[in-house]
């Protein structure tokens, strides 16, 4: 019997007794529409994280601070006391927990490590409010980040190094600054409030010249670096000299390609002259392991489902088997060989688990984008852009590859008594 | 003993029993015979005889506990498995009492089986299994349900199913046992026309006295030995 015969006879056969059959891919149903669903949560809400995640921060830019000796800023000193050194500076304390600032002459040797191409210190500006024309002052932040940022536009552009300045306004802004949508937005300018260490009340005006979707991660609005300088000019307003220069952190540019080592290399580098840097992707990353995490634990109750229907398969061949034995027989005596009669009950097997997972899989895409529109547009509609449950091809199609493969093992099982079968004793068998 | 006539089947002093210890029944005792090619052969005896185990060691389905059964002159022993299948499917066609049809399947899909073992394509399978269908007068019901047969139809399709792959040897067992006499003579009939037109030697085996005298050569067998060969070409070997 050719490999084809064997498949078409094999799908055939699994047609002979339908409602047992039709249990048996139920079986498996449950458990591949089980685990197309949990990885369809992972697939959305991971996909979500990740265009959140590049809408913090560009993949090519590094955090800096400055590393104290024991590594964590809140960790006990067991070697007692350290010994004070003046030309450190630290820029908060107490209740047992130190960190260290940056300073000029810290940012000069940051930049001096191999593949670091810029170094821009961290400078928080603390807004009061923005407003238009005539209208209502709201609480507004600005983003630490700035210039390479991808976000999710409405409306509009990135910011550039060459803006004025200029900043890309949340959507949630339209309608109270007087914006009829988007589009009108682009190019209108705003009014921004800061107080100064004084307590003296500056205005400085800016220009829209993009729109965002609101993001998970509230990290303010972002603005150009010259519109930035000229915040912190007017916080500064009144500040002691020595207090202006010092920073938590600072952003460095890299580009991997120009250190021997690459991004680890940089790194290497930096902690070698007591800095730490980290990535987004390092800091973020947890977030997907912690959900990845999830996912799996949900896809052990798919997968417990689908053993339980493995002994499902293994118990409908069993059956099939013994109902055909003198079939089986009449094969042999015909010279069926055993390895045919092997791969003819497999195929059954591998059949039955491809229905259920096909089947599964497919009402499991149709229930979650339905679930998930709905969501989307009901309680989760705050959240732009978030697809609760998504699906991918390749996940999908690994399902089904799993389901097929416990099908096959629970096949073996029946597929091997079926081929040892003595002809005689099937053909005798009453 | 016509020496110029090969033999097809040979079976040199093959014993053969079944169960160990207290319930070890020695179903043969040392059978030697030689089947020609063309000839007409019954295998007699009452239940329990060994009869029906001497037609499995024929037919290869079974192997013998000391022995040998040749085929074409070369000892099953000495071919390996897969060569057995190949043999089986090829050379021997197989008529049983209790029909053994694939149940829910057309007569034409259970006729083509062997062809299908063989692995031959879809359309020749058709063809080929519409050929012996008309041959046993059954083209008429090719796409029915074989279940839904009359008991001579379905004895009528099997031994259809039993020509398809041009045997040389159909092995046919109490093939009459199912049928009243009228519909069993026309399955006879079916088979002895076959063995004189297109010449394929017949191995029945059988209790029925009046059908063993119509064939060539009729070997008794009684206690697991053979008792009386009765024949003009056939003998027992020394």
């Amino acid at each position: 019997m050719s490999p084809l015969e064997i498949v078409r006879t094999a799908i055939a056969n699994t047609f002979r007794s339908r409602l047992r059959t039709s249990l048996t891919v139920l079986a498996i149903f449950v458990g591949a529409f089980t685990l197309t669903l949990t990885n369809g949560v992972g697939t959305g809400i991971n996909a979500y994280i990740t265009t959140q995640v590049d809408s913090m921060g560009a993949s090519d830019v590094m955090i800096v601070t400055k590393a104290r000796a024991g590594g964590n800023p809140f960790a006990a000193s067991d070697e007692g006391p350290t010994v004070h050194d003046a030309g450190r500076a630290t820029a908060m304390s107490g209740e047992g927990m130190q960190i260290e600032v940056l300073t000029d002459r810290d940012l000069a040797a940051i930049l001096a490590i191999d593949g670091i191409t810029r170094v821009e210190p961290f400078v928080t500006v603390t807004t009061d409010y923005v407003t238009r024309e005539a209208r209502e002052k709201y609480d507004f932040t600005v983003a630490t980040g700035g210039v390479g940022l991808n976000v999710d536009f409405v409306a509009g552009r990135p910011l550039r190094e060459d803006d004025a300045h200029a900043l890309i306004l949340p959507v949630s802004y339209l309608t109270p600054l007087g914006f009829d949508d988007a589009d009108a937005a682009l190019g209108g300018l705003v009014t921004i409030g800061i107080t100064d260490v004084g307590g003296q009340l500056h205005l400085v005006e800016a220009e829209i010249v993009g729109v965002q979707e609101v993001t998970i991660f509230d990290s303010g609005t972002l603005i150009s670096a010259r519109l930035k300088e000229a915040l912190h000019e007017a916080q500064m307003t009144g500040m002691p000299a020595g207090y202006r220069d010092v920073y938590m952190m600072a952003s460095a540019r890299f580009e991997p390609g120009r250190n021997a080592l690459g991004e680890k290399g940089i790194k290497e580098a930096l902690a070698g002259s007591g800095y730490a840097g980290s990535t987004l992707q390092d800091q973020l990353g947890m977030m997907t392991s912690v959900i990845t995490g999830i996912v799996w634990v949900l896809n052990a109750f798919g997968i417990i489902a689908l053993v339980a229907a493995g002994f499902g398969i293994i118990n409908t061949l069993l059956m099939s088997v013994q109902e055909r034995t003198r079939e089986i027989g009449l094969m042999k005596s015909m010279g069926m060989s055993r390895a045919r009669l092997f791969a003819l009950f497999s195929s059954e097997a591998i059949f039955i688990g491809f229905l259920g997972s096909a089947l599964g899989a497919g009402v499991a895409i149709v229930a979650g984008t339905i679930v998930s529109t709905l969501l989307a547009e009901g309680p989760l509609a705050s959240l732009a852009g978030l697809r609760v449950i998504a699906f991918d091809p390749l996940p999908v199609a690994l399902v089904v590859a799993l389901v097929m493969t416990i099908a096959f093992f629970a096949g073996t099982l029946p597929a091997a008594r079926a081929s040892r079968l003595d002809a005689i004793d099937a053909l005798r068998y009453e | 003993m016509l020496p110029s006539r090969q033999s097809v089947l040979r079976s040199r002093n093959v014993s053969k029993s079944y169960g160990d210890g207290a319930a070890r029944f020695q179903a043969l005792r040392g059978v030697s015979l030689d089947i020609h090619a063309g000839e007409s052969v019954a295998i007699v005896g009452k239940s329990g005889s060994g009869k029906s185990t001497l037609m499995h060691l024929l037919a290869l389905l079974d192997s013998p506990d000391t022995g040998s059964i040749d085929v074409d002159g070369i000892d099953a022993k000495d071919r390996s498995r897969r060569a057995l299948d190949t043999l089986r499917n090829e050379t021997f066609g197989f008529v049983f009492q209790q029909f053994f049809m694939i149940p829910n399947a057309t007569v034409l899909e259970n006729v083509v089986l062997p062809l299908k073992i063989a692995g031959m394509p879809r359309r020749l399978r058709i063809a080929r299994g519409m050929e012996v269908l008309e041959q046993v007068e059954l083209a008429d019901k090719a796409a029915n349900r074989a279940t839904a047969l009359s008991g001579g139809q379905k004895q009528r399709m099997v031994i259809a199913r039993a020509l398809a792959n041009r045997p040389k040897v159909i092995f046919a067992d109490e093939p009459t046992g199912n049928l009243d006499s009228a519909t069993g003579e026309v399955v006879i009939g079916l088979l002895f026309a076959l063995n004189a037109q297109e010449g394929l030697t017949l191995v029945i085996v059988t209790h029925d006295e009046e059908l063993a005298g119509r064939c060539d050569t009729r070997f008794v067998i009684a206690d697991g030995l053979l008792a009386r060969a009765v024949g003009p070409r056939s003998t027992v070997a020394a």
